[in-house]
């Protein structure tokens, strides 16, 4: 057992970085899950000593940088969520993957309000419906996200 | 699983703790972020760490476009140096003509020396391919302040002004598209002179100018450029062409939508252009400072959301639009109706009534409002005949409050200013007609 997969956690947090911004045709971008975002809610949920809100901050200053927001808004999202997932990763850990998935949606609802919020409250609303879609999809990949990167943690072990 | 069971408070204290400074972080960072500029220098550096997953990502696809390029077939070749020079020859005529005007021009302006052209310098850059925010507009291109490029720098295409940079990095710099819901270029109308502001609406293939009035003179195929104004664009570059004019009878203003010329969706190479200073076309370089920020925030807000309170206005009464179109014009009837109903009160009976229902002018509710207004009418004649000088201003003073409560609780987000401006010129009118009317008639006779 290696306590600290540090080395696999920042590998498929990249990974996911480039899924997220990889180019991709207009009606798949809608749709498109945040594959960082579900990264970071899995490694706090499997090891949250190890990544943890670090993670999520440092994920999220990344985010903000590729998507061109504020500065720190997705940082300050993507903090708050993985606070909730360390805090309650053990009651998440031991729920089967279909409610796994209903949790994951309502953290991911959740994380879309605040960026919401804080678009609202810096003048760049982007009222658009289509932004809440990917909650849903997110909800939909946690599982088989979930299986790739307990794969890649077993085999470190 | 297999890291133990303790709440995970070994290292770095508690998650709360942790969780509260991280949080207390971001929101310091979005605050400097938002005012000033004091973390440009972050910026920077954050721009750097991203420029190399930027190039991975799009990576692939400029291979693609190389390999296609490198195995392209000699006839295909042939075919785009043809069509190349074939362009070629069509530029230099046109440039050929072009000089010479611009000579006569400068003649014509009692200028000694011809001007030079007021782009000084041009860089070509490509569009890294890579998807950033979603519902935003923005492009990342491969060029930095490595290259001279600086913040707030016009980007165009070979078809018209695409926008302007900004957040530099030392090699890869963000450009905000003319089409992106927070962008705002000054702009003027080629055929008139007419300067407005085309705003983006956040779809790659429409722009809108939501500040012109409806009898603005803009028609379906005029050509807009930049104004000059704004202190980021120069003058004289093409924006777009008008495809849409919907003029409502109840909106104070336009509707226009526009389509850029530049092609956002196919483009791979943009350029950044460098103007000479002091040149007349160039943006003003006193208020280039700022104008970066000011031109990006300019709140486009007041685009998307006018559409929606037309509906809830027209639709309840559609009968006074006909009333309202007829007067289309707001400030040009006004005017004329003010006589007319001092020469229509000569044949005194009932003509008044709807010849004071015309100068109510842009939306159907002061149209509703004028009947109750004449309601009016009647009762005052008879104090008038006793005590003239109290009722004259008790008159007027509940007209235009009358008039201003209705048209700015009905239309909330309409154009307030606007909207009460011609609430009270209806009033005024009405109450001026309603004087020229009360002077010449005897007045009880005009009772529905």
């Amino acid at each position: 057992m290696n306590p600290e997969p540090r080395g696999a956690m920042l590998f498929t947090a990249l990974l996911a970085l480039i899924l997220t911004v990889l180019p991709l045709p207009p009606y798949l971008v809608l749709v498109r899950p945040m594959f960082l975002v579900l990264t970071v809610l899995y490694w706090s949920i499997a090891s949250p000593r190890v990544g943890g809100i670090a993670l999520g901050f440092f994920s999220g200053l990344m985010l903000d940088v590729f998507q061109i927001s504020v500065l720190g808004e997705h940082a300050l999202a993507l903090s708050c969520i993985t606070y909730v997932a360390v805090r309650e990763h053990q009651k998440i850990r031991s729920k089967p993957a279909f409610q796994q998935s209903l949790i994951v949606f309502a953290v991911l609802v959740a994380y879309e309000s605040i960026l919401f919020m804080i678009d609202g409250w810096t003048h760049h609303p982007v009222t658009s419906p289509l932004r809440w879609i990917h909650t849903v999809t997110g909800a939909i990949f946690w599982a088989p996200v979930a299986a790739v990167l307990n794969a890649t943690n077993d085999r470190r072990r | 699983m297999a890291f133990g069971t303790g709440a995970s408070s070994a290292r770095g204290g508690s998650p709360g703790f942790r969780f509260a400074i991280y949080a207390m972080l971001s929101i310091v960072i979005m605050f400097l972020d938002q005012r000033g500029s004091w973390l440009e220098r972050v910026r920077y550096g954050l721009n750097i760490a991203a420029y190399p997953i930027q190039l991975l990502v799009s990576s692939p696809s400029t291979a693609w476009r190389w390999m296609q390029e490198s195995t392209a077939t000699r006839d295909v070749l042939r075919a785009e140096n043809e069509r190349l020079t074939t362009r070629n020859r069509e530029l230099e005529l046109r440039a050929m003509r072009y000089e010479a005007l611009s000579h006569e021009n400068d003649q014509l302006r009692g200028l000694k020396d011809a001007l030079p052209p007021v782009a000084e310098r041009w860089l070509v850059a490509e569009i890294v391919d890579i998807q950033l925010n979603d519902t935003r507009k923005w492009v990342v291109v491969n060029r930095g302040t490595r290259n001279g490029v600086f913040k707030g720098q016009a980007v165009l295409d070979d078809k018209g002004l695409l926008g302007q940079t900004t957040h530099v990095g030392p090699w890869s710099a963000e450009v905000i598209l003319i089409t992106d819901i927070e962008h705002a270029v000054p702009v003027q109308i080629e055929r008139t002179g007419l300067r407005t502001i085309a705003v983006g609406t956040g779809d790659s293939a429409s722009l809108a100018l939501p500040y012109l009035p409806a009898n603005a003179d803009v028609k379906v195929g005029d050509v807009l450029m930049t104004s000059g104004l704004g202190g980021v664009f120069p003058a004289g570059y093409p924006v777009g062409r008008v495809v849409e004019v919907h003029r409502d009878a109840v909106q104070p203003l336009a509707q226009v939508r526009a389509i850029p010329f530049a092609t956002m969706n196919i483009d791979r190479e943009v350029m950044l252009v460098w103007f000479r200073e002091g040149h007349p076309a160039a943006p003003a370089a006193a208020t280039s400072g700022d104008a970066t920020s000011g031109n990006v925030g300019m709140q486009p807000q007041p685009a998307p959301p006018r559409p929606k309170p037309v509906a809830p206005i027209a639709a309840p009464s559609p009968a006074g639009q006909k009333g309202g179109a007829t007067a289309a014009r707001p400030s040009g009837v006004v005017t004329p109706g003010a006589p007319t109903p001092g020469d229509a009160a000569a044949s005194p009976v009932k003509t008044p009534t709807p010849k004071a229902a015309p100068p109510p002018v842009p939306e159907p509710k002061d149209a509703e409002e004028g009947p109750p207004m004449e309601e009016d009418i009647p009762p005052k004649p008879e104090p008038k005949a006793a005590p003239p000088q109290t009722a004259a201003p008790q008159q007027p003073t509940a007209a235009p409050m009358v008039a201003l409560g209705f048209s700015s609780s009905a239309a909330p987000a309409a154009p307030t200013a606007q909207a009460q401006h011609a609430a009270v010129m209806t009033a005024q009118a009405s109450t001026t007609a309603r004087t020229a009317a009360a002077r010449t008639a005897p007045p009880t006779t005009r009772l529905p």
